[in-house]
């Protein structure tokens, strides 16, 4: 399966991922409470660099998952220079990029299993107060693991459906869909 | 308790590829993904507290990088995102839309899976996204509820085919709905 951690291993895939997450809270938080946008541009440029550090690979895979951006950029710059304000609505711009680009850098430079270990340390609290985590920890593996099996599924659908009509294929393949796919659930409980 | 499990683990999954697999074109052509189809579909069909943890399961995949989201999102990134308020009021969509059938048991599955869908899927789910919105892009409320009108002509559309498709699970498989079997509605 597609996943979103970088193609290159980078020097920040070596550090906790509990530092890492606790790091992005704090510096999301500053971006958010600072106004001041010289501060803003710095932010955003320092981020920058820290996307064109591990080369050119890195650069260019962390721009595709920034360009769902785009269109509230588009937005935010009309809305503003229709109001008068382009001043915070650059600040605003700035911003939204350099939150959303610092968060995609923890995700591409930390494996799910380092994740999930964070995880399941919060949640320790939780097992001593004597609620079981055990739950959480099966459901996830199953998630990750039927996705796929679905989707092939939904593939084999479409081409049935191809090759029996000559209309679209429309919401109708959700019921099949929903229908196997609780099925399965039900024999994967008995198991 | 196993079974429950994998019901909320696989309804999760479905979800998921309801994102991933190419646009179903709804009715009238517009291609409009699925997704929120399966949070609307996950509160109805799995009742209010299934649903809801299996739409959390989702957003908990989500959030640790699985890129779940409708065109391959997913991540941190996406908590940081004018888009937040759905992905955080998905959870809470479902649930709303799974206690209003739950409560709804005299009137025929279609209406109350379609109303909870309305309620909990839409007017639940824009509150979140609304909020969510006005905060990343600062903007006031109603500002942000403008941006996102564009998108609610579809999600009634959604509503509608949640109604008809759990209508459809009634009718087929009556066992697959616990709120359903529960109100001894059983043909």
């Amino acid at each position: 399966m597609i996943s979103l951690t970088s193609p290159v291993r980078t020097w920040a895939h070596g550090w906790p991922a509990g530092v890492k997450l606790a790091g992005l809270c704090l510096a999301t938080m500053l971006l958010f409470a600072i106004q001041d946008m010289a501060i803003q541009v710095a932010a955003l440029l320092l981020v920058a660099l820290l996307y064109c550090l591990p080369g050119r690979v890195f650069l260019r895979s962390g721009l595709t998952h920034l360009r769902v951006l785009v269109p509230f950029v588009v937005i935010l710059l009309v809305w503003h220079s229709v109001t008068d304000d382009l001043v915070l609505g650059i600040t605003v711009i700035l911003r939204m990029v350099t939150a959303v680009a610092l968060a995609n850098l923890v995700t591409m430079t930390t494996r799910l299993t380092e994740l999930m270990d964070v995880v399941r340390r919060l949640l320790s609290p939780l097992r001593r107060a004597g609620i079981s985590t055990a739950p959480l920890e099966i459901a996830m593996p199953l998630l990750i693991r039927f996705a796929p099996v679905l989707i092939e599924r939904a593939e084999l659908m479409f081409q049935s459906w191809r090759a029996r009509s000559v209309r679209r294929q429309n919401w109708r393949i959700v019921l099949p869909m929903m229908l196997l796919a609780l099925d399965d659930a039900d024999r994967v409980g008995e198991a | 308790m196993e079974k429950d499990l994998a019901r909320i683990a696989l309804f999760a999954a479905l979800i998921a590829i309801l994102g991933v697999i190419p646009k179903i074109a709804l009715g009238f052509g517009v291609p409009i993904t699925a997704q929120s189809l399966g949070v609307m579909l996950a509160g109805a069909v799995l009742g209010a507290r299934r649903g809801g943890l299996a739409v959390l399961l989702f957003v908990f995949a989500v959030a640790l990088g699985l890129p779940l989201l409708a065109g391959g999102r997913g991540g941190l990134g996406v908590f940081a995102s004018p888009t937040v308020g759905f992905v955080i009021g998905f959870p809470v969509a479902a649930f709303v839309t799974g206690l209003v059938v739950e409560r709804m048991r005299m009137v025929p599955p279609a209406i109350s899976a379609g109303l909870g869908a309305v309620i909990g899927g839409i007017l639940v789910m824009y509150a979140f996204g609304t909020v969510g919105m006005a905060i990343v892009l600062k903007k006031s409320l109603v500002e942000a509820a403008l941006l996102n009108t564009a998108f609610i002509p579809g999600d009634l559309l959604k509503a509608g085919l949640t109604g008809m498709l759990v209508a459809a699970v009634a009718k087929l498989r009556p066992e697959m709905l616990p709120w359903y079997r529960a109100s001894g509605q059983r043909i």
